[in-house]
C-alpha cells in the first residue's frame, strides 16, 4: 500500500522533498504531496490534466464508499487544468501550486457550482459569485475538483448532520471523519485530493484532521477572508488550509491568506512567512507550553499516550517544555455554546425562502410568515434548529445578560489566560480531540456528548489565535489516528509550521513515511473488522 | 440569573419556534424542550465566573469601522440576482402576501 518514496529517503529524510527523481515509470499521482506534484508539473513531467484526471478517477473509484464530495465538478476541473497547461506551454509565470487539485468545503461559494452548506435549504443553489478564497485558489492556478461534505451549516463534529448523508472515515468506514469539515479531511485521507479547504468555528478543521491522520490549520482570525464563506458565527469563523503534510498546508495557507477589502474584519497585517517556517522546522530553544487543563481526565488512554510521547520527542529536539495553566478554559465550552448559537440564529435568519434556495408552502393562500416558517422547518435539520432556538433563547429579553452577556465575559477571561500562557511559552500544545474517531451514530442523539469533541479546540476560536492539528500516531487500543494541537498567538501562524514541521520530520523518520500512508486499503476494509476497545472511549463522555 | 434556568417548557419552545420562524411539529416540541433544558443547564455555568468586574468581549480582534471611497462599482445584474429566486416576476422577487386579507 505504501507509495515508493525511495527518492525522498536518504538525502532529505523528510516529507518535504519537492522532487521526484526516480527515473522511468510515473508514480501514482494521487499518492504524491502537493509539493511533489508542483515539482513534476513545473518540470513538465506531467500535465495538470493528467493530475486532475488521476484524482477524478480516484474519486470515481472510492467516493461511493467515502462520500467526501457533495458535488464533483469534473468538467470545470479539467477545463481549469487545460488552462494551466496552456499557460505553462506559453511560458507564463505560474504559482507554486498551479495545476495541483483541491477539494473545497461546500460552505464557500463558487460561481455557477452548487453550494449547499450540507443543507436542504440551499439544495440546487448555484451562487452568482466566488468567495475570495475561491477566487484566490483560481488565481493561484489550483484546480478545484468539487465541493466537500460537511455538517449542515458547519454545526457538528461528525458530518452526520449533513442533509446528504454522512462521510465515512477512510481509516475505518464505520467511523466518523470528524466535523464539520469531515468531507475535506476524508478526501485527503482517501487520496482523492492532496489539498483541501476547511473552515473552523470551534474545531471544524482541526478535529477532522486529528481523526483522519491529516494536517489542518485554523489561521489567526481575520487572516483569511470570510467573503463568500456562508457565516455560522461571524466572530469565530475562519477558513484555513488542509493537507497531508505540514509543507503542503503552508503552501496553501500562503495562497489564500492576506487582506481583502471585501471583508471588513480582514487583517491588514502582512501574512507571516509560513512556507519559510515549514521549510526550516526547528524547535531548539523554543518554549512549549503544556496546557494543564487540556489532556487529562476525559481523554482516551491512547490519545494521552501518543501525546506524552510527542512531548518527549519535542524535548529531545531541544524544546523547553513548561506547564501552563488556563483555568478559564473549563468554561470555554459553555461560553461557546451560548455565543455560537446566538450569532448563528442571527446569521441564519437570511434563509427565508424569498431570494434564493428552497421555498415551501407558497400555495397562494399562506402569508409570507407562514411560508418562511414552513420553508425553514422543511429546509433545516435537527441540529440547526436546536442551535437556532438555543441562540434565540440566549438573546431573548430577560436572559440576554445572564447568558450571552456572561459568555462574552468568559471570552475575556479566556483571552487573559492565553495572554498569561504566551508570556511563558512561544506555543502551547494539547491533544486536538479527546478521542479517536468514534462510530457513526454513537453520539447522534446526544448533543452534549457531541459538543465535547471540541473541548480542546474551542478556546482558540474564542480568542482568535492560530492553531494546527497534525498526526502523531495511532492509538494502540483501536489503531486510529491521534492528533496534536499546536496553538500560537494571533499573527504568529508561522510558529505552528516551525514546530509542526519539526515533529512531522522526526516522526517521518521513525515511521519511514507519513502516517497517512498506513491508511488501510479501502477495498479490503469492510471484510476486516478493526479491533476496538469501547471502554476507553467512555472516558470522554 | 433567571430562576431555574434548566426548565424549558413546551410552550417556551413553541414561542422560540415562532420567533425563529420554525413551524415545529408536536414531536419536535417534546424533543427540543428536553434537549434545550439539558443544554441550557450545562451552559449556564458561565454565570459562575462572570463577575461584574470582567468586561465583555464580543470579538477576538479590536475592531474599528472600516470605510472605503463611495464610488460606483460593477455588481450583479438584475438577471443574476434573480437567477436563483424561488419565484420572480417582472424583474422582482415575487413574495407571498405580506398583509392579512382585506
Amino acid at each position: 500500500m505504501r507509495a515508493d518514496r525511495s527518492s525522498a529517503g536518504a538525502d532529505t529524510n523528510g516529507p518535504d522533498a519537492d522532487g521526484w527523481d526516480a527515473p522511468g515509470e510515473l508514480p501514482d499521482l494521487t499518492r504524491l504531496t502537493a509539493a511533489q506534484l508542483s515539482d513534476l508539473l513545473g518540470n513538465a513531467v506531467v500535465s495538470a490534466r493528467e493530475v486532475a484526471q488521476a484524482h477524478l478517477d480516484r474519486i470515481g473509484e472510492v467516493d461511493a464508499d467515502i462520500h467526501a464530495f457533495l458535488h464533483v465538478d469534473a468538467e470545470g476541473a479539467l477545463a481549469a487544468a487545460d488552462a494551466i497547461d496552456a499557460a505553462r506551454a506559453g511560458g507564463e509565470p505560474l504559482g507554486a501550486l498551479a495545476g495541483v487539485p483541491l477539494a473545497l468545503k461546500d460552505v464557500l461559494t463558487m460561481q455557477g457550482v452548487p453550494t449547499t452548506c450540507g443543507s436542504r435549504i440551499l439544495e440546487g443553489w448555484r451562487p452568482p459569485y466566488d468567495a475570495t478564497v475561491t477566487r484566490r485558489l483560481r488565481e493561484a492556478g489550483i484546480v478545484i475538483l468539487g465541493k466537500t461534505n460537511m455538517d449542515e451549516f458547519a454545526m457538528g463534529s461528525s458530518t452526520e448532520h449533513s442533509a446528504y448523508g454522512p462521510t465515512r472515515n477512510p481509516w475505518a468506514l464505520d467511523r466518523i471523519p470528524g466535523g464539520s469539515g469531515g468531507g475535506s479531511a476524508a478526501a485527503l485521507a482517501a487520496f482523492e485530493a492532496p489539498l483541501a479547504i476547511g473552515t473552523d468555528t470551534g474545531g471544524s478543521i482541526r478535529q477532522p484532521a486529528a481523526v483522519t491522520g491529516t494536517v489542518g490549520v485554523k489561521p489567526t482570525y481575520g487572516a483569511v477572508s470570510r467573503y463568500g464563506l456562508v457565516a455560522l458565527a461571524s466572530s469565530l469563523d475562519q477558513a484555513g488550509p488542509c493537507a497531508r503534510t505540514v509543507l503542503d498546508t503552508a503552501l496553501l495557507h500562503a495562497a489564500i491568506a492576506g487582506h481583502d477589502p471585501m471583508d471588513s474584519t480582514s487583517l491588514t497585517d502582512p501574512v507571516p512567512d509560513v512556507v519559510g517556517a515549514a521549510r526550516t522546522p526547528d524547535v531548539a530553544g523554543m518554549r512549549i507550553g503544556l496546557v494543564r487543563e487540556l489532556g487529562g481526565e476525559g481523554y482516551q488512554a491512547g490519545v494521552r499516550q501518543r501525546f506524552a510521547e510527542a512531548v518527549a520527542l519535542l524535548e529531545r529536539l531541544g524544546a523547553d517544555v513548561v506547564e501552563v495553566s488556563c483555568p478559564s478554559f473549563e468554561y470555554a465550552l459553555a461560553a461557546y455554546y451560548l455565543i455560537l448559537p446566538s450569532e448563528a440564529s442571527s446569521n441564519l435568519a437570511k434563509f427565508d425562502g424569498i431570494r434564493y434556495g428552497l421555498r415551501v408552502g407558497d400555495d397562494g393562500t399562506r402569508s409570507v410568515e407562514e411560508v418562511m416558517s414552513l420553508t425553514r422547518e422543511a429546509g433545516f435539520g435537527a441540529e440547526v434548529k436546536r442551535r437556532i432556538m438555543l441562540g434565540t433563547y440566549a438573546l431573548s429579553s430577560g436572559y440576554y445578560d445572564a447568558y450571552y452577556g456572561s459568555a462574552q465575559q468568559v471570552r475575556t477571561l479566556i483571552q487573559r489566560d492565553f495572554a498569561a500562557a504566551f508570556a511563558q511559552a512561544d506555543v502551547l500544545i494539547s491533544p486536538t480531540a479527546p478521542t479517536t474517531a468514534f462510530r457513526l451514530g454513537e453520539k447522534l442523539d446526544d448533543p452534549l456528548a457531541m459538543y465535547l469533541n471540541d473541548v480542546a479546540t474551542i478556546p482558540v476560536n474564542l480568542a482568535g489565535n492560530a492553531a494546527m492539528s497534525l498526526p502523531i500516531g495511532l492509538a494502540p487500543e483501536d489503531g486510529l489516528p491521534v492528533g496534536l494541537q499546536i496553538i500560537a498567538p494571533a499573527m504568529a501562524d508561522d510558529r505552528l509550521y516551525r514546530v509542526g514541521g519539526a515533529l512531522e520530520r522526526t516522526l517521518f523518520q521513525r515511521w519511514g513515511g507519513l502516517l497517512i500512508e498506513q491508511v488501510p486499503d479501502l477495498s479490503s476494509q469492510q471484510r476486516i473488522p478493526r479491533t476496538s476497545d469501547d471502554t476507553t472511549r467512555q472516558a470522554a463522555r | 440569573m433567571p430562576e431555574n434556568p434548566s426548565a424549558i417548557t413546551r410552550e417556551q419552545v413553541a414561542h422560540l419556534g415562532r420567533l425563529a420562524r420554525l413551524s415545529l411539529t408536536e414531536d419536535e416540541l417534546d424533543r427540543y424542550s428536553a434537549q434545550l433544558a439539558d443544554i441550557v443547564a450545562a451552559v449556564a455555568r458561565v454565570t459562575e465566573v462572570a463577575t461584574p468586574d470582567v468586561p465583555a468581549t464580543s470579538h477576538p480582534m479590536p475592531l474599528q469601522n472600516v470605510f472605503r471611497e463611495d464610488v460606483p462599482r460593477p455588481s450583479l445584474t438584475q438577471q443574476q440576482a434573480l437567477g436563483d429566486a424561488p419565484d420572480a416576476q417582472e424583474g422582482r422577487f415575487r413574495v407571498p402576501r405580506i398583509l392579512d386579507e382585506e
